[in-house]
């Protein structure tokens, strides 16, 4: 991956460019001049341009990530917003949301205002979620005005799950006041108990302990329902159960303002994959069944999902290398995304391409409320180019997280990102 | 002879394999009878026993059939030794392997250590029990006590009674059994049952009677009080009670009942003394059938040739 700066003029040519803001697919050029865009569609590129030929390449917005772990402060030996901002940019991402379980947790106005800060100098825009609780404890609920005002977009203790439905209560009714989803790692901790897969048959050959659907699906069930008598608004991060998907499905006809999202190793993967202790596989919640697979496929196709999100979450070679009951939860995802999620839903689902960079793009901004047109003239530019049908292997060298644990390595993907514009600046993959 | 290098479990692992180790098992054990007990059939082998978790029988065991072939033997526990110091396990395996070895048994309490440790080494890899996952040699000596009882192995009807979710042994019984064509029904409490095992295709009984008078033999698996964390059992009482081998209860069965127990016992919970002692049971002939397929696992993956026996 190259990263430059932009040229005064970019003229990226001949692509089909696709508006997930106004839904319009056109075939055209995009002229880009310092930095904003400055006309789309049938257009001249000025005299000393550059100029990108974009031939049977697909221009669209950049694309935003709301669930991801940067690790800083604290565990910079994982990634750093440097590090994760590269990755983020590999994978066509030019927006991404950080979780704050980090240390420090992002827990108070001051550490959200760092990350603000120290984001300016990374090639990507990047917001902080911050903690639900201080010290993500599930005990006080944090000063969350204050930490909106820094430039928090939403909160969260993920990693932990709120347990306390009382604490839950209280954290969704202050949030709902300021105007800002709480999305909650649902699990409900007893049930999980010391799960490290997800349970069926699969749990029970390997001798690993199993992490049942219930544990995810009745917390849900449980953040739904106070989500509803609050009337705040709910985010669910990494659905990963069908029940769960059934839950979420009932509910949303009675009450709108929940969404949620799944993860490409959701979508991609089953538990049969971890016969081989695969720690990559180790994720929180864990792959599950065929079956549970499935229904996430469905759940996007027909909206009860809203949107994909990574949940990159970089760990070490050595945690990594222990077994699997002692390695950590986490996988890194934002590299492999698009490759991944193209080839489940759109080449082996018949997905259309525009309803996955929906999914990508103007979605995700959406729950986050940022979503904008980004091809409206003047707009800074954020846009990816993506090539939907280039295969590919998914290789160590396609890493540019400081952490290379990923099962996607050696995978062949479909679909890849070819260029990533933002914040002034051309990464070329 | 065995074309799989290394022994994990017995999943998947070829049945023709169970009964090579089971024939070959038996010419030791004529070995074992004898006066001199000892064949120079290993020689210049060295074997590195590294055990991460306590272990009496198994390691005991192993060592004797190391031994007896007149192997080289190296024993390692991680309570005394640089794994206290903080030494990783890559690091910890990849210094045994510099130092010339052909093989490691391998005791560890995490599932999948072994495939793990075959990542690291070229020696050969044989797990002597990996946390709940498997503990192939145990379910082999006990197929070949049972083929010694019964003559054969299909269609024996095999009761696992007990602690079914933290047991490695019932795993491994499970995948060799049913791999050798017998019938086996589990029994034990609802909450000592792991998720969806019947998929392995066996049957789940929760009535001990019921298993007793079906059974050709009944393997009593030890109640793991180490294990427990919650109360997956209200108590031993209640257990002895709904699962117990009882005196009484074996009384009420006219057949001869053969039972098994991979030791070691909880004498008074899930199997009486008297039972245990009883001439149905054949738990010593187990430890001795223990020695005699260890002795034929080590030869025949260390390059043994059967007619050398």
């Amino acid at each position: 991956m190259k990263i430059n700066k932009l040229n005064k003029n970019v003229f990226l040519k001949d692509g089909t460019i696709y508006d997930p803001f106004t839904k319009k697919n056109i075939r055209g050029n995009v002229l880009i001049t310092n930095g904003k865009i400055n006309g789309i569609g049938d257009i001249k590129a000025p005299s000393g341009t550059e100029i990108i030929d974009c031939t049977n390449l697909v221009i669209t917005h950049g694309f935003c990530d709301i669930h991801a772990h940067f690790r800083e402060p604290g565990r910079e030996d994982k990634e750093t917003l440097q590090t994760g901002a590269k990755a983020a940019l590999a994978g066509g991402f030019t927006r991404v949301c950080v979780m704050p379980n980090t240390n420090p947790p992002l827990d108070d106005p001051e550490s959200i205002r760092f990350i603000v800060e120290k984001a300016t100098e990374t090639p990507i825009y990047i917001h902080p979620i911050g903690a639900i609780t201080k010290d993500q404890q599930g005990k006080e609920i944090t000063e969350m005005g204050a930490m909106k005002a820094e430039g928090a977009i939403a909160f969260s203790d993920d990693g932990v799950p709120l347990q306390n439905a009382y604490v839950m209560r209280l954290a969704l009714e202050y949030a709902g006041m300021i105007y800002v989803p709480i999305i909650n790692h649902a699990e409900d901790v007893p049930l999980r108990n010391d799960g490290v897969m997800n349970e069926s048959e699969v749990s029970t050959r390997l001798g690993l302990s199993g992490n049942p659907d219930i544990a995810e699906s009745t917390m849900i069930q449980r953040d739904l329902q106070i989500a509803q008598s609050v009337n705040s608004i709910l985010h669910i991060p990494h659905v990963s159960t069908q029940k769960s998907v059934e839950q979420i499905k009932k509910f949303k006809l009675a009450y709108s303002i929940v969404t949620s999202e799944v993860t490409p190793h959701h979508l991609y993967f089953n538990d049969e994959a971890l016969t081989t202790y695969d720690t990559n596989l180790k994720v929180a919640p864990p792959i599950r069944t065929e079956d549970d697979r499935q229904a996430l496929i469905n759940a996007l196709k027909d909206g009860t999902i809203d949107c994909i999100a990574t949940d990159h979450a970089p760990h070490t070679i050595e945690e990594k290398e222990a077994p699997f009951d002692l390695a950590p939860f986490g996988m890194i995802g934002l590299e492999s995304c698009f490759g991944a999620v193209n080839k489940i839903l759109v080449k082996n689902n018949g997905m259309k391409i525009e309803e996955l960079i929906d999914l990508l793009t103007i979605k995700p901004r959406k729950i986050m409320g940022f979503e904008q047109d980004l091809f409206a003239d003047g707009t800074l530019a954020e846009i990816t180019i993506i090539d939907p049908i280039e295969k590919w292997t998914f290789k160590k060298e396609d890493i540019y997280s400081r952490s290379i644990n990923s099962p996607f390595i050696e995978q062949e993907l479909y679909g890849k990102v070819k260029c990533t514009i933002v914040k002034g600046l051309i990464a070329k993959i | 002879m065995i074309k799989e290098k290394h022994l994990l479990g017995l999943e998947g692992y070829p049945a023709e394999n169970i009964e090579t180790i089971i024939d070959t098992a038996f010419g030791f054990r004529e070995v074992l009878e004898r006066p001199i007990k000892k064949v120079p059939s290993l020689q210049g082998k060295t074997i590195v026993n590294l055990f991460y978790e306590d272990s009496t029988r198994t390691r005991i065991s192993f060592e004797l059939a190391q031994k007896r072939l007149s192997a080289d033997t190296i024993n390692f526990s991680a309570s005394s030794s640089s794994v206290k110091k903080g030494e990783s396990f890559k690091d910890t395996v990849q210094n045994l392997e510099a130092m010339k070895i052909d093989a490691i048994v391998m005791r560890h309490p995490y599932p999948g250590a072994p495939l793990h440790l075959t990542k690291f080494v070229d020696a050969v890899v044989i797990n002597a029990g990996d946390g709940t996952h498997e503990h192939p040699t145990q379910a082999i000596l006990d197929i070949m006590s049972l083929k010694e009882h019964f003559g054969r192995i299909k269609g024996l009807k095999i009761g696992i009674v007990g602690d079914i979710l933290h047991s490695r042994v019932a795993l491994s019984n499970i995948h060799g059994l049913t791999s050798l064509g017998a019938e086996i029904t589990l029994c034990g409490p609802a909450t000592l049952i792991p998720k969806d095992i019947e998929k392995l295709g066996v049957n789940i009984s929760y009535n001990i009677d019921e298993v007793m008078d079906w059974a050709d033999a009944i393997n009593v698996l030890r109640i793991q009080m180490e294990r427990m964390g919650v109360g997956l059992f209200p108590s031993t009482r209640e257990y002895r009670n709904l699962f117990g081998i009882t005196h009484e209860r074996l009384e009420r069965h006219d057949k001869k009942l053969v039972i098994m127990h991979p030791g070691p016992m909880n004498r008074g919970v899930e199997i009486d003394s008297n039972v245990a002692d009883s001439s149905q049971a054949i738990i010593l002939d187990q430890v001795l059938n223990g020695v005699a397929s260890r002795m034929a696992i080590l030869y025949l993956l260390l390059g043994g040739k059967q007619e050398a026996v």
